[in-house]
C-alpha cells in the first residue's frame, strides 16, 4: 500500500516503513538503545532525504523508548535518581551538540564528517563490546564466576568529590561522572542524529559500573527525554519532521520493542553484549566500506538551502 | 490518480488575448490546470492539447509546422558535488551550485531538434536538455557552460533518471496539420509548485509563434494540513508529534501489558 508522505514529499510503502520500524523496535527493546543508528541510514537508502529521515526518527526514537521505559519502570529495574542526574549533562551536551552541528555545516562536509563519525565511533565501541562479551562467555565457559563488578576494586573515579548514593542500583558514587557521560552523550547525539543508547550502555556498564539490572531501563530514560527535546527542536528550527512517517515508524517501533523487551530479559547480559557489539560493529563497517569503495555515481545532486543571489 | 482527458474547450477562449499579432496563432490547454497530491499519489500524467490557427496573413500552402513545448517546473538553487578519493576515502572535494534551475523540466517536440532548427537557432530557443539554461556560479559569475561540462552532463543525468527531467523528441503527435497533443508525465516525486508550459511553433526551421500556459501541483486536505502546520506553527507541530510519540509508547505498553 502506498502511502503519500506531506514533509519528505515522497510516496512510500506503509508496510515497508512498518516492517522497518518493527525490525528496528525489537532491537531497541532488547539492548535498551534508541535504535536510531539503524533506522536513519534504513530511511535514506529508502529515499527520504537525510534531513527529514534525522529529524522524524528522532520522535520514532522517543516512542519506542517510552513503551520501553514503561515496561522497566514496572520491573522497578530504573534508576530514578541516576537518570536525573545523567539528564542534567544531557540537556547541556544536547544544546552543545546543536551549535556545534550548526558550526559544522557552515563549513560544509557535514555528510563527511557524520560518516566518519560513525565509523570511529560505532566500530571502535562496538569492537569493545564483541571482545568484552566474548571474554566474558568464555570465562564462564571455563567455569569462572562473572565478575563484571569487582567489590574491592577502586578506580579513580571513586575518589571524586561530591559523592551520591543510587539506592536502586546499589551504588555509591561521584556525580561528576555521571554529568559528564549524560553530557558527552547528548553532544554525540545532537551531531550524529542518534539517541546514543548504545554508546550509554557500555559507558555506564563499564566506566560507572552501574548493574546491569537498572542500566537498559535508566539509558532508556535518557534517551526518552533526549529525543522528545530533539522532536521540538527539529520542528521549530527545521520544519523537518514528518509526522505520518514518524507515526507509521512508532507503531512499529513499540509493537518490536515490546517483544525486544522481553526478549532481552530471557538473554544472559555476556551474550547481550556480544550480539549488540556484533550490530553496532556490523554498522560502523558498513559505513567504512561505504567511504572506501567507489561510489557508483560520483556526482550527487542536493538541494542548497542558501539564497542563489551572492 | 485520474485525470482523464476533459478539453477545457471554454478556457481556451481567454487565451486568445494573449497571442501576439502574427500570421499564425497557438491555442492551448492543459487537461489540467490543478493536479492534487493525495496519500495514494503515485505520479501521473497531464495532456497538452492544442491547434495552429491560421489566418489571412499565412503564406499559402505552409503545413509543416514543428513544435516545441518546455515545462518547467518551480525553480530552486541546488548543488552538484563530485566525489573524488583522498587519503583512501571518497569525499566530496569539488562542488557547483546551480541557481534557480528548475525542479522539474520537460522538453517535446514532433521530431528530433536538429530537424527543427539550426544548431543556432536550438542555442537560442533552448531547444533540448543540451541546450536549455542552466545557470551556474562559476567564481564570482554566473553562466551557463558548455553542455559536456562534467558538472553540467551528470546534474541533468540524475534528474533524468529520477524522471524530473526528461528530453522526447518524437512525443507531440500532430494530429491533423494543425491539431496537436502531447503527454505531461509526472513522477511520484514530483515538486509541488507551479509549472510554466512554453509551447514555441516553428515553421522551414525559424520560430513563428510562442505561447504560454500553466498548471500547478499542490498538497490537499490531510497533506496540506500536516505541511502547512509544519511550516508555519512549528512549536505546536512538534508538541503535537512528541505527545503522539508518548501516547503511541504508552498504548503500546497497556495492549501488550502481561504482568
Amino acid at each position: 500500500m502506498q502511502l503519500y508522505l506531506p514533509i519528505a514529499d515522497i510516496p512510500v510503502n506503509v508496510f515497508l516503513i512498518l516492517a522497518m520500524g518493527a525490525a528496528v523496535g525489537f532491537v531497541s527493546g532488547m539492548f535498551g538503545i534508541g535504535g536510531g543508528f539503524l533506522m536513519t541510514p534504513l530511511l535514506i537508502f529508502v529515499g527520504i532525504t537525510p534531513a527529514v529521515a534525522v529529524a522524524s526518527v528522532a520522535s520514532h526514537i522517543a516512542a519506542s523508548s517510552f513503551s520501553g521505559a514503561i515496561s522497566y519502570w514496572r520491573r522497578r529495574a530504573i534508576d530514578p535518581l541516576l537518570a536525573l542526574v545523567l539528564l542534567t549533562g544531557g540537556t547541556i551536551g544536547t544544546a552543545l551538540g546543536v551549535w556545534t552541528f550548526t558550526f559544522l555545516r557552515t563549513l560544509g562536509q557535514l555528510d563527511l564528517m557524520i560518516a566518519l563519525s560513525y565509523v570511529v565511533l560505532l566500530t571502535t565501541v562496538g569492537g569493545l563490546m564483541f571482545w568484552e562479551g566474548l571474554r566474558a562467555m568464555l570465562r564462564v565457559r571455563r567455569g569462572g564466576a562473572v565478575t563484571l563488578r569487582k567489590p574491592g576494586s577502586h578506580v579513580w573515579i571513586h575518589g571524586l568529590p561530591l559523592k551520591l548514593r543510587f539506592k536502586r542500583s546499589k551504588i555509591y558514587l561521584s556525580v561528576i561522572p555521571v554529568v559528564v557521560v549524560g553530557l558527552v552523550i547528548g553532544f554525540i547525539g545532537a551531531v550524529m542524529g542518534i539517541g546514543g543508547g548504545f554508546i550509554l550502555v557500555p559507558l555506564m556498564i563499564y566506566l560507572l559500573r552501574v548493574p546491569t539490572s537498572t542500566v537498559i531501563g535508566t539509558s532508556m530514560v535518557l534517551t526518552l527525554v533526549t529525543m522528545v527535546f530533539a522532536t521540538l527542536l527539529h520542528a521549530v528550527t527545521n520544519h523537518l519532521v514528518d509526522a505520518v512517517l514518524a507515526l507509521i515508524l512508532m507503531i512499529g517501533g513499540v509493537t518490536g520493542a515490546q517483544f525486544g523487551a522481553r526478549a532481552g530479559q530471557k538473554i544472559r547480559g555476556e551474550h547481550l553484549r556480544l550480539l549488540l557489539g556484533l550490530l553496532v560493529l556490523a554498522v560502523g563497517i558498513r559505513f567504512a566500506i561505504e567511504l572506501v569503495i567507489r561510489p557508483e555515481d560520483l556526482f550527487t545532486i542536493r538541494e542548497s538551502a542558501t539564497g542563489g543571489t551572492p | 490518480m485520474r485525470w482523464g482527458l476533459p478539453l477545457a474547450i471554454a478556457g481556451l477562449a481567454a487565451l486568445l488575448a494573449a497571442a501576439p499579432a502574427r500570421a499564425e496563432r497557438l491555442i492551448v490547454s492543459v487537461s489540467n490546470h490543478r493536479v492534487t497530491v493525495t496519500p495514494n499519489y503515485s505520479g501521473g500524467e497531464l495532456v497538452l492539447f492544442g491547434s495552429v490557427e491560421k489566418d489571412d496573413k499565412t503564406p499559402a500552402g505552409r503545413n509543416n509546422y514543428d513544435l516545441v513545448v518546455t515545462v518547467s517546473g518551480p525553480r530552486a538553487d541546488m548543488v552538484t558535488r563530485r566525489k573524488e578519493r583522498r587519503f583512501g576515502i571518497w569525499i566530496n572535494t569539488d562542488s557547483r551550485q546551480f541557481i534557480q534551475v528548475p525542479g522539474y523540466l520537460a522538453l517535446f517536440a514532433n521530431r528530433p531538434f536538429d530537424q527543427i532548427a539550426s544548431p543556432e537557432v536550438q542555442r537560442r530557443q533552448q531547444l533540448g536538455l543540451n541546450n536549455v539554461l542552466l545557470t551556474q556560479r562559476v567564481g564570482p559569475d554566473f553562466a551557463d557552460v558548455v553542455p559536456n561540462d562534467p558538472f553540467r552532463s551528470a546534474f541533468v543525468r540524475l534528474r533524468t533518471e529520477h524522471g524530473l527531467y526528461r528530453e522526447a523528441p518524437s512525443a507531440v503527435t500532430f494530429l491533423t496539420p494543425t491539431l496537436f497533443r502531447t503527454g505531461i508525465p509526472l513522477p511520484a516525486e514530483v515538486p509541488i509548485g507551479t509549472y510554466n508550459v512554453e509551447i514555441k511553433l516553428f515553421a522551414d526551421g525559424a520560430l513563428v509563434t510562442r505561447t504560454d500556459t500553466a498548471f500547478e501541483i499542490v498538497k490537499v486536505g490531510f497533506e496540506q494540513f500536516v505541511a502547512n502546520t509544519a511550516r508555519h506553527n512549528g512549536l505546536a507541530y512538534g508538541l503535537v508529534t512528541a505527545f503522539m510519540a508518548l501516547m503511541t509508547g504508552w498504548m503500546a505498553s497497556i495492549v501488550f501489558r502481561k504482568d
